[in-house]
């Protein structure tokens, strides 16, 4: 009984400090965001801020085109995404379902080109752009992003394609429909919940990306939120307050979308990890 | 079903079918397979494999964009022969392989650790797992920031904490030493990408079939009998797969470093390398060729484990 006991409470233990960890550096912005400038600054550390305000939240939006980052964010990794899943599914549904041969080394290419690094494509892309005049365009970021992710809505596609019963297109094919029909009327509907994970995995996927945002992007005007993010030092000052409450104000949408499509995330991340 | 069991997979559908043809049926699957795939492998040629292989081409040309007049001539494999004398290529390499293996090493053991953890029923779970999906869902370029405040000098966390638990007398400067740089990155890293790592095992966890350990436990054997023999050969081939990915990600590591540290006190990425070898210098001819060696990489990589995951599955 004492040792279950000890045990249990070793185990939410654990389990405690995996969790405060996990989150730590993330509360600490928090605090930072709404501390003076002298809290900040005062050593040793001053965890809880005395006198609490919001002016490095006001900064974000006035000093700083946060709104605008954002906005560019979310045309260009709504516009991947969108395009992604239209073009990968049915991809997807080929290389999952249908029987052909060369199926098994296209998904190994597949697979293949969803790990490249994008170091790789960097120069030529940019050449391109450049010629055909598309730096500082959403269409000239959402051109590189679809490198990565039309592969991985491919992938993770394919793979919940296969998850689901045989028996569906077999009756589908009894009751005389189109092998093409067959796949938009009846298995695009039923891979709905796979679509919504992979549709998530490739938004987070677009809005986190960093070197092509930042080799694509230069204008201030265009850049997106991590870029924007990164550009805050200058050689004269750190702002630490306007830094801890611009990393608040990008993240939290990004965490309330975690904890609300938490299921189907990892729906998402283990079906391309474990399963594939 | 790893990619390697979908290949011999795919290959015994062929052998059944020697003829091209086939039914009626089999023709009409197979037309429909190659109209749905055709948008993604037109579109997927033209902007990722074409590129690659342009970056091949581009690093056997001298190629400075800001010497335009020398008319960008084909030198071979110049560029190659540079880099092995180039000290500072040559620190990148060691500097990215010694970061990809102490990172993956160190999430994958902290990672199997957590799955383990949660691989039962508690109280809180969901939240558990909702909150350990935070550092992944955060972009890697806005927690190096937050790292990097953590880690400053007068004003971190990091020294308060660590004085205040007694394990440093005096408040350090890590971001202005070799060490001090490396351990950081490192465990920024491993901070943002353990927590997928366990998620990822924890799935592979839940497909083992609990009658197997309640049989072990009535043929005696102890908890860490059971782990040996149970559960670390079925979790293998998913903790492979889960490896594979993380190891690709660290070899190719830029966004943590660039944020971070800048390459500044031996922490130069080849990425890093290679993007200022572009982007800075404009040279373009050089920057290509230090690229193609992290793809050459990043590409052995993924083959060597391919192999490993392909003997895992034949085990079976």
């Amino acid at each position: 009984m004492f040792k279950k006991l000890a045990g249990n409470t070793a185990f939410y233990v654990f389990i405690a400090v995996f969790v405060v960890i996990s989150l730590l550096p993330f509360v600490w912005q928090g605090l930072t965001s709404i501390k003076t400038v002298a809290e900040i600054s005062s050593i040793p550390a001053q965890w809880i801020p005395r006198e609490p305000h919001l002016d490095f939240y006001v900064n974000v939006f006035t000093k700083h085109p946060f709104l605008r980052y954002m906005f560019n964010s979310l045309v260009v990794a709504a516009v991947t995404t969108v395009l992604s899943l239209l073009i990968g599914a049915s991809a997807g549904y080929s290389l999952g379902r249908l029987r052909f041969r060369g199926r098994g080394p296209l998904l190994i290419v597949i697979l293949g080109v969803s790990m490249f690094p994008p170091i790789a494509n960097l120069s030529p892309l940019y050449l391109f752009l450049k010629n055909v005049g598309l730096l500082n365009t959403y269409a000239g970021l959402v051109i590189p992003y679809i490198t990565f992710s039309l592969p991985m809505a491919v992938w993770l596609m394919a793979n919940f394609f296969k998850q689901l019963p045989k028996e569906f297109e077999e009756a589908a094919a009894i009751d005389g429909c189109g092998r093409i029909e067959t796949y938009f009327r009846i298995m695009l509907p039923l891979v709905t919940p796979g679509l919504f994970s992979t549709g998530l995995l490739v938004f987070i996927n677009s809005w986190n990306e960093y070197i092509y945002a930042l080799t694509f992007m230069t204008k201030k005007e265009m850049m997106t939120v991590p870029v924007g993010i990164s550009m805050l030092p200058s050689n004269y000052e750190l702002p630490w307050g306007d830094m801890s409450a611009a990393t608040i104000v990008v993240t939290l949408p990004l965490i309330a979308l975690v904890l609300i499509f938490q299921r189907r995330i990892i729906s998402g991340l283990t079906t391309g990890g474990v399963k594939g | 079903m790893s990619a390697a069991a979908t290949v011999s997979k795919g290959t015994k559908v062929a052998k059944q079918n020697p003829k091209r043809k086939g039914s009626p049926f089999e023709r009409s699957e197979r037309r429909a397979a190659w109209i749905l795939l055709i948008p993604t492998l037109i579109l997927v040629a033209a902007i990722a494999v074409y590129p690659a292989i342009r970056t091949v081409w581009l690093s056997l040309h001298e190629m400075v964009l800001t010497d335009p007049t020398s008319g960008y001539p084909f030198i071979g494999l110049k560029n190659y022969s540079t880099i092995l004398h180039d000290e500072r290529a040559l620190k990148a390499l060691i500097f990215t392989a010694k970061f990809t293996v102490v990172t993956v090493v160190l999430e994958l053991a902290l990672g199997l650790v957590a799955a383990l953890a949660m691989n039962r029923a508690f109280i809180g779970r969901g939240v558990v797992r909702a909150a350990i999906l935070v550092p992944w869902a955060i972009p890697t370029a806005i927690s190096a920031m937050m790292w990097k405040f953590i880690y400053n000098d007068q004003y971190g966390l990091f020294n308060d904490v660590l004085s205040k638990l007694g394990i440093i007398d005096e408040y350090k400067a890590w971001l202005s030493t070799e060490s001090g740089s490396f351990m950081a990155l490192v465990i920024a890293d491993v901070w943002k990408t353990a927590p997928f790592m366990a998620l990822l095992i924890l799935a592979g966890l839940q497909m083992i079939d609990t009658e197997l350990y309640e049989s072990a436990k009535v043929d005696g054997t102890s908890a860490w009998q059971r782990l040996v023999y149970i559960t670390l050969p079925l979790i293998k081939s998913t903790v492979l797969v889960a490896l594979l990915f993380r190891t690709l990600d660290a070899f190719r590591v830029f966004d943590l470093i660039s944020v971070m540290t800048d390459g500044a006190n031996g922490t130069e990425s080849m990425s890093l390398y290679a993007y200022r070898s572009m982007m800075k210098f404009l040279d373009f001819g050089y920057g290509s060729a230090l690229a193609v060696i992290v793809f050459i990489v990043v590409m052995g990589i993924g083959l060597g484990y391919a192999k490993l995951i392909g003997t895992t599955d034949e085990e079976k």
